[in-house]
């Protein structure tokens, strides 16, 4: 086989000629390079010897190329890392952050990751929920109302700033865990890992919205209590994915779409209504995303719904001693719902908080129901989640 | 049972890389193998003639030492596998593209840019082949050195670099490069495809070679080479190892590529006869 370069240099778009003509031939192929750059001897024997072919010269000064098993080598024991729309049931850690059915030259690092098991990791619905998710963000410069004009009473407006700082310190959580979570999840389930992504996102933003509804008339953050702090780092605790997932997605941010709910429907002021309805909007596909996750556990794994339910006891159990919900908190709930000191709205405010709990309650149960909790179950464990709420 | 032990020159920090990673894979396969790290490649010649250690990992410059010092003392020398990639280099002698230097004899009179006063690719095996056209260094044209990493023997090819840059900056009139550090000067843009023109060029000679001597066990260096012959680049376990150190296979070695390197030491005073070390100015 002949390849005349005619007057283009190696060096300036010759090699990929070669490379190309190279690229298909078995291995002692011979192929004679002709050209008339004078570096072309030179270039092509340096790359030839670098590349692994071997050359010689012929009597009319071109070059004979006979190709080597370098290229060949490299890729003999390549695997493909599954294929681009099957995820596998347990991807090797030698995978690794390779793209779903991408080629893979052998030898590469082995890493381990304790999250790669599709039955512990996957859902079904992962994919259109991070489709969803990616779709939905949101961008809180221009979703915000910043601009609009409003005045509170002094009371209504420290309501409204206690209760977002204790929103942001659940968030906060809500933001470390799933970000946690991520690293441990082989990269084979990237919806998975997308849409955990998104979830530390989403919390993020809450993150800066609240603080920013908080400080947005000049006065100082609110309280933290130990005990709501407690509760969170009792989340924070668990290991366990699963586990977590369900403490966090299902019955926490279950219970707070709740609460996000309550605080629209009782916001004394646009800023405020459009955080809480923006929030409230990315924590339920969280939720969507724990439950799916959840059931398609359970249909794989009959101890699932026991380990669960030592979850819930054995956290119940380590905040039987703390406080609960911060009583700034619960207060703040209740004159956000009054809306004035009236005994009449006060009583209405409180009517409102039980009523908030009781919705609270009956998802928390539904969510129980749906992941395979008789109802009797469901509803004991529902009383035993936190009072804190998140 | 005794262990075989390799001396390299760590011209680069990969050296470290490369022969631990070997270290570990001939161990595995059963060979006592161990290595040490030289800062120049003269006192791991001298180390190896006198038997300190058993194989030396030698640019060809240390072979032709290594070789003297041998036949001096009546030790048996020999090269005992080398690189796929040492096998016929050359190195061009090249000028700007806008030039007047159209011949080698232009250069009477103008100046010459090498690399390091011990590079064999970049100072003596051009300068040997500019002696051979008739042109005496330092007579009949200025030699402009660009002494880095001096005593590694053009391992580092910062001076080589340099001696490009000189080039296009107008400050020399033709430059000494190896055949792919031309190329690769291309791609990093130090010399842009088109800015130079092909003056000359050396006859193919060979690069470094594993050098073994009659002092060391002949079974253990007998099952060195068959180890390092053996290692395939379709072997995930070394073939980073090898894109490292720059191979695709070991061949076995040969000395009748030395040729022209053996008349530029001797026509530069580089080593004695016997090896000594005589080149003026040399401190590695």
């Amino acid at each position: 086989m002949n390849l005349d370069l005619a007057g283009l240099a190696f060096d300036a778009g010759g090699r990929l000629l070669v490379r190309k003509t190279l690229a298909g031939l078995p291995p002692g192929s011979t192929v004679t390079v002709t050209g008339r750059d004078p570096f072309l001897t030179l270039h092509l024997r340096a790359w030839c010897r670098s590349a692994g072919h071997g050359t010689s010269t012929t009597p009319d000064g071109g070059v004979e190329v006979v190709t080597g098993r370098r290229d060949a080598h490299r890729w003999a024991q390549a695997e493909r890392a599954g294929e681009p729309g099957t995820v596998t049931r347990r991807p090797p850690g030698h995978w690794g952050l390779a793209a779903r059915g991408a080629l893979l030259e052998a030898g590469g690092p082995d890493p381990a990751y304790d999250l790669s098991d599709r039955d512990v990791v996957w859902a079904d619905l992962a994919p259109r929920l991070y489709a969803q998710a990616a779709a939905s963000q949101w961008n809180p410069a221009t979703a915000i109302p910043w601009d609009a004009t409003f005045a509170l009473p002094a009371d209504i407006e420290a309501a409204v700033v206690q209760i977002m700082t204790y929103l942001v310190e659940n968030e906060q959580a809500a933001l470390v865990i799933p970000a946690r979570l991520l690293t441990r999840v082989h990269p084979h389930f990237r919806e998975v890992v997308g849409l955990l992504a998104v979830q530390a996102a989403d919390e993020a933003r809450h993150v800066d919205v609240f603080t920013r509804r908080a400080l947005h008339t000049g006065g100082r953050m609110g309280s933290s209590s130990a005990g709501g702090r407690a509760s969170l780092a009792s989340l924070l605790a668990e290991p366990d994915f699963t586990l977590a997932s369900f403490l966090l997605s299902v019955l926490g941010e279950g219970t707070f779409v709740h609460l996000l709910t309550f605080l629209d429907r009782h916001a004394p002021d646009p800023v405020t209504r459009a955080v809480t309805r923006l929030a409230r909007a990315d924590e339920a596909r969280h939720v969507a995303f724990g439950v799916a996750h959840l059931e398609h556990q359970s249909a794989s794994d009959p101890t699932m719904l026991g380990r669960l339910r030592a979850a819930v006891e054995r956290r119940h159990d380590v905040l039987i001693d703390t406080a609960g919900l911060n009583q700034d908190v619960f207060d703040a709930l209740l004159l956000l719902a009054a809306g004035e000191w009236t005994p009449e709205a006060l009583g209405r405010g409180h009517l409102a908080v039980q009523r908030l709990q009781e919705d609270m309650d009956t998802g928390r149960r539904r969510h129980l129901s749906r992941l395979g909790f008789p109802d009797d179950e469901a509803a004991e464990l529902s009383a035993l989640h936190t009072r804190n709420f998140m | 049972m005794t262990t075989f032990t390799m001396g390299a020159v760590a011209y680069d920090p990969k050296v470290v890389t490369i022969w631990d990673g070997f270290r570990a894979w001939l161990t595995a396969a059963g060979l006592p193998f161990d290595y040490v790290l030289y800062s120049h490649y003269e006192r791991q010649v001298e180390d190896l003639v006198a038997g300190r250690i058993d194989a030396a990992w030698n640019s060809p410059l240390a072979w032709i030492r290594a070789r003297r010092l041998a036949e001096a003392r009546d030790l048996p020398i020999r090269a005992l596998v080398m690189r796929d990639t040492d096998r016929d280099l050359a190195t061009a002698v090249v000028v700007r593209a806008d030039s007047g230097i159209t011949a080698v004899g232009d250069l009477r009179g103008r100046t010459v840019a090498t690399g390091a006063v011990d590079s064999p690719q970049a100072t003596l095996l051009p300068l040997e082949h500019l002696r051979g056209c008739g042109l005496q260094p330092g007579t009949d044209f200025t030699v402009h050195r660009f002494d880095v990493g001096v005593g590694l023997h053009g391992d580092h090819v910062g001076g080589e670099r340099d001696a490009a840059r000189a080039l296009i900056a107008g400050d020399v009139d033709a430059a000494c490069v190896l055949d792919g550090n031309h190329l690769l000067f291309t791609k990093e843009g130090v010399l842009p495809s088109g800015s130079t023109r092909l003056l000359t060029t050396t006859a193919r000679y060979d690069h470094c070679n594993m050098t073994v001597t009659g002092a060391a066990d002949p079974a253990l260096v007998a099952r060195f080479e068959e180890l390092l012959r053996s290692m395939s680049y379709a072997d995930p376990a070394v073939r980073g190892l090898l894109d490292l150190e720059g191979l695709t296979s070991w061949e076995e070695g040969r000395t009748d590529g030395y040729d022209l390197l053996e008349a530029a030491v001797t026509a530069s005073g580089f080593y004695d006869a016997t090896g000594a070390v005589t080149a003026a100015g040399y401190r590695p």
